[in-house]
Parts: C-alpha cells; structure tokens; sequence
C-alpha cells in the first residue's frame, strides 16, 4: 500500500501537523488553509469533520465544530470543497472525525470517497480499535487508508502492543488524561511518559497531539516522538487572527 | 431470540462501547468486574438493605380500582413514585454508589436532565460521604430550579453544560470529558440505560428489582407471577429495562413502551425515538438515535424533562426492532390529560415522565381479563408547576 503518510514518516525531521475543523471560521476556507499550511512548511493536516457532540473535545474545538455546523458545513460538502485538492496540495492529509457521520454516509462509500479525493488517513476518536479491527479494517485498506489510534498515558502496555500491531503509519499519542485543549507545558510526568513510549520500540512512529502550543511544547514533545500535532492553539489563532496570517502562527512552532 | 446482553456488550446488533481510548481503561475495568462485584455476598447484603431501609423497598404493586373500571381491565401500578426521592432512579444510584466504592473510587459524576438522577445521585454520595459533580445543562438549570436547590443542599455541586443546545445530551458530553479529564479517582454514575457497555447492562440489573417484586406481588394478588402485559415510559429506558427484565423472555407477557411525542411525531417537536430515529452512535452505545441526515445529533423535546433524551437505550432499540416490544408515544396532551385522570380517580399525582405511560389507555385497548402493570416511574411534585400551568389550576 503506497500512502503519503508512510513516506512522510521517512522523512528525516520532526513532523509538525496541524488540526483545524473544517468550515470554520467561514464555510469555504478549507482550501486556503490547506493550501498556507502547505506553502508555510507544515508537514501534514488534520481536517477536522465537525459533529454536534464530539466528547473527547475541549470548549475550543467544541466552539469551532458548532460554528462550523451553523455554517452549512456537512460531509457532503467539505467532500465537495476538497475534489481538486490534489492539484494545489501534496502533504499526507487525515480526515479526523466521529464515528456517527460516517456510519450515517456509509463506511464504504465514505472510504471510496476518500480515496477518489487523495485523502491518505482517518482519525475517528469513538471508533474503537477491536472494532475496526473486526468490522472495518478490509474497507478501510481497499481503499487504502490508514486509520489511526490513539494511545494515553493511561495505556497499559499490552495494549500499546495491540494497538501497534493493527495500526499502519503512525500511533497518535495522547499527551495526557484530558480532552483537547491547550496547556501551558508539559512537566515531568508526561516527559516520563514520553521516554516510556519511545522505549518500547513500536513498530510506528508516534506522533504526539492534544495540548502542544507553541514550539517550547512543540520541542518537548518531539525530543523522542517524531512530531506533533497542533489543534486548539491553531483554531485560537483563527479565531483571533483569521485566516490571513497563518504563516505567522507556522513560523512561531520551528 | 435472546434479549440479554451479549459478552460483547450488544443486544442484537446495538450497544457496544464506542468510546474513545482515554476512557477505555475505566470502562474496561468497569466491564471486567461488574458482574463480580455485584454478585459478591457483602455487595448484595449492603444493596438489599439500603433498598429496604434507605429507599422504602419494596414499593407497592397498588391494584389501581376506579382506574380498571374506567378502562375495562386489570390495571396494577408499580409504586416507584414511593422510593426515596421520588422515583426508580435512586435503585441505580444506590447500586452505583457501592459498586463504586468497590472499585475504590472516591469522585462521583453525573449528569441530569430534570434533575431526578441529579438529586438521587447527590442523596447517595451525601450518604456515603463522596464528592459529587452534576452537570446539567444550562437550560434545565434555569426550568428545574427546585431540583438544583435540593441537589446544592445536599452537598453537590451543579455545574452548568454551555456547549452545544445546553441540555441533557450535553450534560452527558460535559460528564463524559469530565470522566476523560480525571481517570483515575472518579466513577460516572449514568442515569439510565445508556451509554457504552457495560453501563446499559448494570443500570438494567440494578433496576431489575422492579420487575422481580413485580413477579412475587403479582402471585399473592392474582396467583401467577406473569401479567398480560407491563407497560412503561421511556426516556434513556431505565425504568422501563427494570419493568420488563425478568419478562423479557417470558412470552406470554407483552412488553409495551411509551416514548414521548412531544407535539406529535412529526410536529419536528418531538422525542419518539423508535419512531424518528436511525441507528447510529450516541455517548458511546450503538443504538437508535434522532439525527440530520448528516449525522449530527438533534434535540428532542417533550413537556417532560425526563423523557428528551435523542436516543434510547440498546435494549429498547433491539426489543423494537425484534418485534418483541410494542411501541407507542403519547403527546404531551395525552399525558398531561391522563396524569390528571389518575390524580382524580386513585389520588396520586404522577410525574409527567410516567403520566406518558399512563397514556398507553388511548392507544390500546385490553380485553377484561388482561392483567396490565403499568410502572408508576415517579411522583409528580416535582411537576406541579408544569400541570398547574398547563390545567390552569
Ligand atoms: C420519574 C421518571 N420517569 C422516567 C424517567 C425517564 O428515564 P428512564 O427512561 O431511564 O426510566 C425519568 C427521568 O428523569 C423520571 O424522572
């Protein structure tokens, strides 16, 4: 299976990944902001699908989703907005959703519809690994997309190891016990955290997400994982800054 | 047909535990030891005794007189309005509460819609001495003042749900990232047969003392165990999962479900879940849910706090779909009318969550002989306001 993603995890650098939801702050910005993420050096994007009750959320993301539903966005629509994407983006990019939408649109007719667009992965939070490990993974690899999992400093180890085992690209590291949001740095507990993982040799890289901020979290968190993800921190600058000045934001993690 | 829970957690092809990994250790080890706990002698001891001396157990199978003649039948109704606090809610919170003791656990979250599993789950932590969070959405805070007031009172802190349309469902949300945020001390004490398994499965078995006085009361009266039919209102369905539990495979009984119409099925004002929604996944639990065509989770709306929840439970949805459940739902007429028939003709005011299954006598009609045990979930004083309005007492 040929995938963005797995050649971006060659690359010899830390990866830095940005997550921002889609149809927010106006409607049609999804394509410029995937295309000043790219231009601005971002490595790979999480393009957030915003539903109406998305529990492993902080208020930010929560506040981003609904404006975004108020908005019109819709799977249909964002699937729309990103047809010709391929001709002006080349980054891996990951649709990051909640279960409910895609079983609403159909599981296969929403991994074909990815394919067709040149989405490379998903991240859906409620969908458990067990599950998709039973039910889902054929569809999502005739398609081939990767599904990725997440894993806390909660985790025991065997089930690290599981989860390793069915994933193919990477491993989303929770940075800690919490929904997302920003935090202001990461102390020892989860620096601890960080070496445990990194000592355990996974077969996939880990990418660190939830509460990085700023390039001293940014630093922290990649000393052993190989990049991390920026969601809340990104959709605040949106938010106050609009859709004009992302280079700003970019250039302030490295 | 088997209408127990699966070891995986599913009734037919709903429930199941869509919950994202950060919960997955508390619920894991909630589903690993349940089943134990609840079967070891000093839980059962200590359960059975604060029904019994706590809660007021066992509630009355009340032989309701003028009521049957009215409607040319048997009618008993199930006493719950009777418990501690008012109504079934507190059979849960009781169980909860020491299951979560069992697992060490000393932080008790909850969310509420009305208020009823609010207060019931303050009483519990304010009996065993826990910390108890509510989380209720701001809008009920504003329409439920008296239950926030009882809740405060009694030691536990309401915390308003701001996100999304700031009632029930999210005040669920808000619980859940609560539960997310704290993993290890806290317990999340659900108040009905919701979210991922094992929940829907234990709020059943803890309810299910319902059904199992059902059965001995009903031998003394009527000397055999099954009614023709038991009948109960539905919102998440805890009271209705413990009506029918130990009938569900008894087939000479009829399980009858009442849900909420609101307005009227299709007045877009509505929580007639069976009728209006489509499978999908809602706090976790794969089950029948109202939803855009999108995929997004609507709101409901019922004149009864208690019953607007979008979903319904996995086990309702599997007894729905199966057949071996008959749905209906009433209107907000039709239960503020028969909640008002039962106060004049028995004496008591229900609340309007089980004045909905009352409704079932304009939806159906039973033969003399027919034995029908209606769950009487709650009493009504938590509702004055709303039938003195409605009846311009
Ligand atoms: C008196 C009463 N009956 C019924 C319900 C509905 O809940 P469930 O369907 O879980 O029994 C409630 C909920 O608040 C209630 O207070």
């Amino acid at each position: 299976m040929k995938n963005r993603i797995h050649s971006k995890m060659q690359e010899d650098k830390k990866l830095l990944s940005i997550y921002f939801t889609a149809g927010y702050p106006a409607l049609n910005n999804t394509v410029q902001i995937l295309e000043d993420l790219e231009k601005n050096g971002v490595d790979m994007v999480e393009i957030g699908l915003p539903f109406s009750d998305p529990l492993a959320d902080g208020p930010t993301i929560q506040a981003s989703s609904s404006k975004a539903l108020k908005n019109g966005m819709t799977t249909a629509v964002l699937f729309d907005q990103l047809k010709d994407i391929r001709k002006t983006v080349s980054i891996p990019l990951i649709l990051m959703g909640y279960f409910n939408p895609m079983m609403q649109y159909g599981v296969e007719a929403f991994c074909k519809k990815c394919q067709e667009i040149g989405i490379d992965g998903l991240i859906i939070p409620d969908l458990p690994v067990a599950v998709y490990h039973e039910e889902y993974q054929p569809i999502f690899e005739k398609y081939g997309l990767i599904n990725v999992f997440l894993i806390t400093p909660q985790t025991d180890d065997e089930r690290i190891r599981y989860i390793d085992s069915v994933s193919n690209g990477f491993i989303y590291m929770v940075s800690s016990a919490s929904v997302t949001g920003s935090q202001s740095g990461f102390g020892n507990t989860q620096q601890d955290y960080f070496k445990r993982i990194a000592a355990m040799q996974l077969k996939n890289p880990q990418i660190v997400g939830f509460g990085i901020s700023n390039s001293e979290t940014f630093t922290q968190a990649t000393t052993d994982a190989k990049g991390a993800i920026i969601g809340s921190a990104f959709i605040k600058h949106l938010t106050a800054n609009g859709v004009a000045a992302i280079g700003d934001f970019v250039q302030h993690i490295r | 047909m088997n209408y127990n829970v699966t070891e995986k957690g599913y009734y037919g092809t709903y429930g199941g535990a869509y919950i994202p990994e950060m919960l997955y250790p508390n619920v894991e080890n909630l589903r690993q030891n349940y089943l134990k706990i609840m079967q070891e002698p000093s839980f059962k001891e200590e359960f059975d005794q604060l029904l019994k001396d706590y809660v007021g157990r066992p509630s009355p199978l009340y032989f309701a007189k003028r009521l049957s003649e009215k409607y040319n039948t048997k009618v008993y109704l199930k006493r719950e309005d009777l418990n501690h606090t008012g109504a079934h809610k507190v059979n849960n919170t009781i169980g909860q509460i020491l299951m979560a003791k069992k697992l060490g656990k000393n932080r008790i979250i909850a969310e509420t819609g009305a208020g009823q599993h609010g207060v019931a789950t303050a009483t519990v932590c304010a009996l065993m001495g826990m910390d108890c969070i509510v989380y209720m959405g701001e809008i009920d805070i504003a329409r439920q003042a008296p239950n926030v007031a009882r809740m405060k009172m009694l030691g536990a802190e309401v915390r308003p749900a701001t996100s999304g349309s700031k009632t029930l469902k999210d005040a669920t949300n808000e619980a859940i990232r609560d539960w997310i945020n704290n993993p290890v001390d806290t317990h999340y004490i659900i108040g009905s047969a919701i979210g991922p398994h094992p929940y829907p499965d234990m709020v059943t078995r803890f309810q299910s003392i319902i059904s199992e006085e059902i059965k001995w009361q009903l031998k003394e009266k009527e000397g055999r165990e099954n009614p023709d039919y038991v009948v109960a209102c539905i919102g998440g369905g805890s009271n209705a999962a413990g009506t029918y539990y130990h009938f569900l495979h008894e087939e000479e009984v009829g399980i009858i479900a009442v849900e909420a119409a609101g307005k009227g099925i299709h007045s877009g004002e509505s929580a007639a879940t069976s009728a209006l929604g489509k499978e999908g996944i809602i706090h976790g639990c794969r089950t029948l849910l109202m939803q855009t065509e999108d995929g997004q989770i609507t709101e409901p709306y019922s004149i009864s706090a208690g019953l607007d929840y979008p979903g319904v439970g996995p086990l309702h949805s599997h007894l729905y779909t199966s057949g071996r459940g008959e749905f209906y739902s009433a209107t907000d007429d039709e239960a503020m009318t028969s909640g008002l028939e039962l106060t004049q003709l028995e004496g008591i005011i229900p609340a309007i969550e089980s004045s909905h299954a009352l409704a079932i006598f304009k939806h159906k009609t039973f033969k003399p002989e027919d034995v029908v045990v209606i769950s009487l979930s709650g009493r009504g004083d938590k509702d004055l306001d709303n039938y003195i309005k409605y009846f311009n007492l």
